[in-house]
């Protein structure tokens, strides 16, 4: 039996990738990837060549430069201080707490923190944007040059290969508010609760070559500034924002003119965006035409870039020193100058502060339990290095790994969500996987479970197997019922399996499982099936 | 009763010889009389006799009535900064000055009238009129004849128009020929807070507040006889003060007497959390002496401030002060700030773009003016924009949008702020080599006419005007002006001088020290009996 469960396993071991569900045919997906690997040899010839600027927001009570609360979701315009609609004779006031999650990020990233840095105006006119510049850093950034360590997963886990992209600079910057277009009475409103929010924009080299490169970054990033606590994450709500830079260039020549694709807020966003793009400026260039620096929005529903309005096109941002604000001075407590320490922000305290890091706990994870690196990966972005500890204790750390991953992980990451936001309790999983390991539940059915946990908050794993009637049927002559019922109704794929076509075998499993409504013992379902086409039982 | 200093009425008051509420009321009706000359946008006696019941015996000013430059926030009460664009403007905030001074027991009479957003330096360039100077007002009290004024005027056809560049043809000194005995014409106050210093000058209050970016404090001070004190950058709180060009802005005191000067300092300085330029140091306030002496003190006189459009009698008062202060003590000698004469150009480049950068907001979508346009949001602001400022502002909006744009960023603002370290670097030079405090004229010669002055433009104004007061702004320095004599045309001729860095009370005590020996005569109320 063990060896048939490890095989089903074998056949989903692609993560990564959008919901899968039910028996994965593995032949057929290899096709897909082989049409893939023939498109990508015939666009071999341009090389893409993507940067990317993060725009995070800074966990923080207040906004970058007022004390206005940087809450997400607070009624239209409720906070907005003087400041932050630039009413005449206001100043900014620069928020201790957003310096110090900067040069936090960037210790974390590997910078060269400066020990002055200076903002900068940026000029541009917006309705939401109420003074008509945008305080920023642009020649003198909190740090720059940074590395960071990033994994890329592949078809299969074992093709988790990790990457390496320098960070140029990280600044901090005012957020702009939001308009709102009302088509109909062809008007905006506009919403300056985000306004003067704390952003850091984290600047990268171009070293990313596909979409799926540029999300990965992204993802393990985000992992990396929710561990710091220095941002929540949370892209659904703004709270990370990808501006990609994407040229196409054949190697060995000038890089290309590069467009901009702005404001990408999902996952999946960038990489869809990114590959778009990628392809459009190739066929752009095939078909003899050029590729115009510009700037592009990307629109979810169609998954297609488009060229944003002409007063959004590069323009001259006419930057200017802040004169309102001093240079922004860090020290190290090993500095000479004793006075006025109360609102100096230490670089070496905070290093001290710095919790274990994404890269810490995936070693510790690889080196106590020897998972693989996808996984090691996979579960630290899940937040769950804890809950393994806790649950792999006592058990198969291969099984577990396996089944956390694919009926639990999997399922959360889907929906972005970490294990603390799934709401779905350690217990719960735990015993899920006692009455797998018990032929209680199928995997099929313990995914449902799964996910009636985390959309229906409260109920117990029990109660939903009840209501729903998931119970695993293993009753022998129940199941033995069910195939003889599958093989009469099959016949053409008996005869294809007993002409050796072993593939048939799952069309038949797939039929088992439809007819119990996903309860019967499918492992035991498998045997049945083989004894009967063997012997002939008909 | 409204002759009185500051500090004499705070003395009266406390021992029972006068009421502050009997003060308030006289300083209404001043304010009143005074109208034509147009020195108040907004009067607020109801709002000073409302104040002025709330305040404590133990208050530093008690009750005693100040004004307001209309470019400090002063919530409730609108703050126009003379312009339509801000016509209907009310904060809902105090700006840090005006909080202490009320904090302090000031109570509040009116906000002044200005050049619109602070640029000029006539006070003529407002949407309200022109500030009309209360000296010699109408010539009524004119005692000089024409003849006598041939020493300025022989002094004209010495310019130079090479030298002059763009100031235009018209000298400093030529005013008097062309509007002698003319009754229609009247002195300018000098600007930009020109309002301010005509409400000091008439005893409509004890003290104004002004903001001095290039000398819009010391210029209408000098013209119109008051004292002039500008603070050291980050002495005193910007916060709510509607900018012209932040890093140069300070907010500052108009005063009777230097000791007033100082007392209104004394409530107004020290850190802001709200503004953070201001010097984090703890502020201790501090008294003048009684008797300040100037034994031991080395006193520079920067030799490119003798300039031939110097007119002969500021030069006389100059050589005469240097020369009481040499016969009290101090050792005077000639130094050098030899960046001075890039000055004014680096000023115009520095100034356009932080008003350029500062302007932005100016959208018409949060407050202000907000045009009838529906066309697209672009259109909105083009027409707000173009309705709610004068030409003034929209050409150094202009200028200043030209000099940031990012291919003449280097040659323009990059080389300006190198040129303004350097006159920075000037004034420390001088200071490090032992000079405790430079002398110079405030202005080239006494209050002009307006129909002089209004026959070139703002710009050619400001490059004159502005010359011996705004290298002090690049410097960072404090500087103060005084009144020292009048004219043979009995207009009042001031000095400047200029301190070291938060030295604000050494440079004042000396200040002190000029006006106890020179015991300046100050307008004489009666003089302006005649206006209705």
């Amino acid at each position: 039996m063990a060896t048939f469960m490890s095989m089903r396993f074998t056949s989903c071991k692609l993560c990564g990738h959008p919901v899968r569900r039910g028996i994965v045919n593995v032949s057929k997906l290899s096709k897909r990837y082989k049409a893939t690997k023939l498109k990508q040899a015939d666009t071999l010839v341009w090389e893409p060549v993507i940067g990317l600027e993060i725009h995070a927001q800074i966990a923080a009570n207040a906004k970058l430069f007022s004390g206005a609360s940087s809450q997400y979701g607070g009624a239209v315009n409720t906070q907005v201080s003087f400041l932050d609609s630039a009413l005449p004779g206001t100043l900014p006031v620069l928020n201790k707490r957003c310096v110090e999650a900067g040069v936090t990020t960037a210790i974390a990233l590997g910078c060269t923190i400066n020990k002055v840095s200076r903002f900068d105006r940026k000029h541009y006119f917006y309705a939401d944007l109420p003074a008509g510049y945008q305080i920023t850093q642009q020649n003198h950034a909190l740090a720059n040059n940074g590395e960071f360590k990033y994994f890329v997963y592949g078809k299969y886990e074992t093709d988790c290969v990790e990457k390496s992209a320098r960070i140029l600079q990280l600044q901090l910057e005012q957020d702009s508010g939001k308009s709102l277009h009302d088509d109909i009475a062809g008007r905006s409103l506009i919403d300056l609760n985000r306004a003067g929010c704390a952003l850091m924009e984290i600047v990268t080299a171009p070293d990313f070559h596909t979409g799926s490169d540029a999300k990965s970054f992204v993802r393990d990033i985000k992992m990396l500034l929710v561990t710091l606590g220095t941002c929540d994450g949370k892209m659904s709500e703004g709270s990370m924002r990808v501006d990609a830079n994407i040229s196409v260039h054949k190697p060995g020549q000038p890089l290309g003119v590069r467009s901009e694709v702005k404001n990408l807020n999902s996952l999946t966003s960038v990489k869809k965006a990114i590959d778009y793009e990628i392809e459009r400026q190739i066929s752009v260039l095939e078909n003899g035409g050029e590729v115009i620096n510009e700037t592009r929005s990307f629109d979810v529903d169609t998954g297609e870039t488009l060229p944003m309005r002409d007063k959004e096109l590069k323009q001259d941002y006419r930057f200017m020193p802040e004169p309102n604000l001093p240079p922004l001075r860090l020290y190290y407590t090993t500095d000479k100058s004793p006075s006025g320490t109360q609102q100096r922000v230490y670089v070496d305290i905070l290093e001290k502060e710095i919790p274990m890091l994404p890269r810490d706990k995936r070693n510790y994870l690889i080196e106590k339990y020897g998972l693989n690196s996808y996984r090691a990966n996979f579960i630290v972005n899940a937040l769950a290095v804890e809950l393994f500890d806790d649950l792999v204790k006592g058990k198969n750390i291969k099984s577990f790994s396996d089944f956390l991953m694919h009926q639990f992980l999997n399922l959360i990451s889907q929906r972005d969500l970490t294990v603390a936001e799934s709401n779905v309790m350690s217990s719960d999983i735990d015993k899920l996987y006692e009455w797998y390991q018990h032929r209680e539940l199928s995997l099929e059915n313990i995914q449902k479970i799964v996910t009636g946990l985390i959309e229906k908050q409260g109920a117990s794993a029990r109660e939903i197997a009840e209501t729903l009637d998931l119970w695993q049927i293993n009753d022998e002559k129940y199941l033995t019922d069910l195939c003889k019922q599958i093989i009469e109704e099959n016949p053409k794929h008996v005869a294809k399996y007993k002409r050796g076509k072993k593939r048939a075998l799952d069309r038949l499993i797939g039929q088992a499982k439809q007819k119990s409504n996903g309860k019967a013992d499918l492992s035991t379902v498998n045997d049945i099936l083989i004894k009967m086409m063997k012997t002939g039982a008909e | 009763m409204l002759t009185l200093t500051l500090k004499e009425a705070l003395q009266q008051i406390r021992q029972g010889k006068l009421s502050a509420n009997e003060l308030l009321e006289k300083c209404i009706q001043r304010q009143s009389k005074i109208k034509e000359l147009n020195a108040f946008i907004t009067e607020t006696p109801d709002v000073a006799r409302e104040q002025i019941k709330q305040i404590s015996d133990s208050s530093t000013l008690k009750g005693l009535p100040v004004a307001v430059k209309d470019n400090f926030c002063t919530k409730n009460i609108r703050t126009t900064c003379a312009s339509r664009m801000l016509e209907k403007y009310i904060p809902p905030y105090n700006a840090t000055v005006v909080q202490r001074l009320y904090k302090q027991g000031g109570v509040l009479i009116g906000k002044t009238n200005m050049d619109e957003y602070a640029m000029g330096c006539g006070s003529i360039d407002s949407i309200y009129g022109p500030v009309r100077n209360p000296w010699k007002y109408k010539y009524k009290m004119r005692k000089v004849e024409k003849s006598k004024t041939a020493g300025p005027a022989t002094q004209s056809t010495l310019h130079d128009k090479q030298r002059l560049g763009t100031r235009g043809t018209h000298s400093s000194a030529a005013q008097h020929d062309e509007v002698y005995n003319d009754d229609s014409d009247w002195f300018i106050s000098g600007g930009s807070s020109g309002g301010s210093a005509v409400a000091v000058a008439t005893g409509s209050c004890f003290g104004a507040l002004g903001s001095d970016t290039g000398g819009s404090i010391r210029n209408p001070a000098s013209y119109c006889g008051v004292v002039g004190l500008k603070p050291t950058y980050g002495h005193v709180s910007r916060y709510g003060l509607i900018p012209l060009v932040n890093s140069l802005d300070v907010p500052g005191i108009f005063a009777r007497s230097v000791d007033d000067a100082n007392i209104l300092l004394n409530c107004i300085a020290g850190h802001d959390v709200n503004d953070s330029t201001t010097i984090s140091d703890d502020f201790i306030p501090q008294q003048l002496y009684d008797e300040p002496s100037v034994k031991g003190l080395t006193i520079g006189i920067p030799k490119e401030y003798y300039v031939k459009e110097l007119s002969d009698e500021v030069k006389q008062v100059w050589c005469d002060i240097a020369d009481m202060l040499e016969n009290n003590g101090a050792k005077v000698i000639q130094v050098s700030l030899p960046h001075t004469q890039y000055s004014i150009n680096t000023y115009s480049i520095i100034c356009a773009c932080e008003v350029a950068s500062n302007m932005a907001r100016y959208d018409g979508i949060e407050f202000g003016h907000r045009a009838d346009n529906n066309e697209s949001t672009e259109s909105l602001y083009a027409q707000s924009r173009h309705e709610g400022f004068n030409d003034v502002v929209r050409g150094r909006i202009f200028a200043g949008n030209y000099f940031l744009l990012r291919q003449n960023y280097e040659q323009y603002f990059k080389k300006a702020l190198r040129v303004r370290r350097l006159i920075h670097d000037d004034f420390t030079r001088v200071y490090e080599n032992g000079i405790d405090i430079l002398l110079t004229p405030t202005t080239l010669s006494t209050a002009p006419s307006y129909r002089w002055f209004s026959q070139a433009d703002n710009r050619t104004r400001t490059a004159e005007q502005d010359v011996f007061t705004q290298p002090i702004n690049m410097a960072g320095v404090p500087a103060v002006t005084i009144p020292i004599r009048l004219s043979e045309d009995s207009l009042p001729i001031s000095l400047q001088i200029i301190g070291q860095k938060f030295k604000d009370y050494e440079m004042l005590n000396i200040a002190k020290f000029i006006e106890q020996e020179v015991k300046f005569e100050h307008l004489k109320l009666n003089d302006i009996a005649h206006l209705s």
